[in-house]
């Protein structure tokens, strides 16, 4: 295997490639044992810790609701933000200046914070007109929306400029309107190329939930892990289960945006423009535009 | 009507941001190159252990990571990390967490920086007769360096504004202090729009600098 770094490996560098396996390897083999024992000291590797998790009432009253409020409120924040986003995108490219100056204010000022001040300020102003019981996934569903709209937008805005100028040119030649040009043309064509960067960005939605689960009480997965684990007493065991289920949940996430993104790619139907999970990363940079203006990279 | 203000520690609480900031992201500078180097590594085991520790830490939210050093590190393995008392331990958990966590993404952006060399140019080195050492710091690094500038100055906005999750474990960083005042003045939106103002002046100047030195220095290919 040759590579930018590294060319096909003759003969000794087979043999020092195996010397530094063995040597990582031992290395990997004391730093697992160490953490084993280290964990077994503590009584963490007991079966009383971990017999919960083979209950279903562990599942049932804890961990399974946590969850679906966690995919609850991530569902509800794409579902709203996304119309949100597609509005501020499109008015960023639009011809009027009165139009793009304050939608780009607004996509940049919302991108530049961060989402927890985003839900302690959501949560504050629902104080008073709310239920307490519903206030929390309010206000989770506010900031997620708040913050993700406007990346959202952004991921508009390069799946729009991702399509080849021809596109809008001919809408144009046959006479359609702007507006005509954007939903017919345009917009159709962008939203499936921006299918895999959108479904990427359910996993930061995903992920942020906790954050309301730890600072504003909205009882998410962490937050029942908080309530078993003071139930069991099991905190380390309970965090493993969470971050096991966090991951496998957000990897089924990130190989479904990677398979959509590679069919798409394969499709012979299409003008060729796919927005990747990169997309997103590209249109974080603040103040710069010419990373999506015209995908020159 | 800005008076209240002054009876909260604003720039105290931000200075703990800038301090978290800096702090994880050296950690996660140092750990995630480590990382990096691993995953371009002609060594299978090393690749697969660094590609494991992204994929399983960029998956889990930051906030589960935050909270676990705490109730599991500090307060289960009554782990310090050198600090004393309970404020001190939980600034260096939140800097331990956030490194680790941020090491996951610097890793990645220091691998793509890696992989957008074109192999013609190591070829090229090759040929020519240059060692290991002299493609690698001769021909494939400064093209790397220049590439990574951007993605990098991402992962330290993303970073600067991750820092407010160190309040999930009591650090009286900035969306801490934001918590307690909003909860204790009427002047909701000013309250927040102080706060938003503090983190664009954090952000947007890393955003603009080095976004137009990754642009200055980008390779043209």
């Amino acid at each position: 295997m040759s590579s930018v770094l590294y060319d096909t490996p003759g003969p000794r560098a087979k043999a020092r490639n195996l010397i530094v396996s063995v040597v990582f390897a031992v290395a990997l083999a004391a730093g697992v044992w160490w953490l084993v024992s280290a964990l077994g000291d503590k009584g963490h590797l007991e079966w009383a810790k971990w017999k919960p998790f083979t209950e279903s009432s562990s599942w049932t009253v804890y961990l399974l609701p946590g969850l679906g409020n966690t995919l609850k409120a991530a569902a509800l924040s794409m579902i709203i933000a996304l119309p949100l986003g597609a509005v501020f995108g499109i008015a960023r490219l639009s011809d009027h200046a009165w139009v793009r100056i304050p939608a780009g204010t607004v996509v940049e000022f919302f991108r530049a914070i961060p989402v927890l001040i985003l839900m302690v300020f959501a949560n504050e102003l629902y104080s008073g007109s709310v239920e307490p019981d519903v206030r929390p996934l309010y206000a989770v569903v506010t900031g997620l929306v708040l913050y993700n709209a406007s990346v959202l937008a952004e991921i508009v805005r390069a799946g729009i400029l991702s399509l080849p100028s021809g596109q809008a040119e001919a809408g144009r030649a046959i006479g359609l309107r702007k507006s005509q040009t954007m939903r017919f043309i345009l917009l159709p064509q962008a939203v499936t190329a921006m299918l895999p960067a959108i479904v990427s960005q359910l996993v930061v939605i995903v992920k942020d939930t906790a954050l309301g689960g730890a600072m504003i009480g909205f009882t998410e997965l962490l937050r029942s892990r908080g309530t078993m684990s003071a139930f069991y007493g099991n905190t380390i065991p309970s965090f493993i289960v969470v971050a096991v289920i966090f991951v496998v949940l957000n990897l089924i996430l990130t190989t479904f945006a990677s398979w959509l993104e590679k069919w798409l790619r394969s499709r012979k139907k299409s003008s060729g423009a796919v927005l990747g999970a990169a997309a997103i990363e590209d249109a974080k940079t603040v103040g710069a535009k010419a990373n999506t203006d015209g995908g020159a990279r | 009507m800005f008076d209240f203000l002054q009876d909260y520690d604003l720039l105290g609480a931000f200075w703990v941001t800038v301090k978290l900031t800096l702090l994880s992201g050296a950690g996660s500078l140092v750990l995630g190159t480590v990382l990096a180097a691993m995953r371009v590594s002609p060594v299978p085991l090393m690749r697969g252990f660094a590609t494991a520790y992204v994929n399983i830490v960029r998956n889990i939210p930051l906030t589960v990571i935050i909270v676990f050093t705490s109730l599991g590190l500090a307060d289960t393995f009554r782990l310090t990390l050198g600090g004393e008392g309970v404020k001190e331990v939980a600034f260096r958990m939140a800097v331990l967490g956030l490194s680790t966590y941020t090491a996951a993404f610097v890793c990645e952006s220091v691998r793509s920086g890696i992989n957008t060399v074109p192999v013609g140019q190591a070829e090229a080195a090759r040929a020519l007769g240059l060692n290991f050492t002299q493609v690698l710091t001769l021909i494939v690094l400064p093209q790397a360096f220049r590439t990574v500038i951007g993605p990098l100055a991402n992962v330290l906005i993303a970073l600067t504004k991750n820092t407010t999750v160190a309040a999930a474990i009591g650090v009286g960083e900035a969306s801490l202090l934001m918590k307690e005042m909003v909860e204790n003045e009427a002047q909701l939106v000013l309250i927040t729009a102080v706060f938003a103002l503090g983190f664009v002046i954090l952000t947007l100047p890393t955003g603009l600098l080095l976004g137009w030195l990754g642009k200055r220095l980008a390779v043209k290919r």
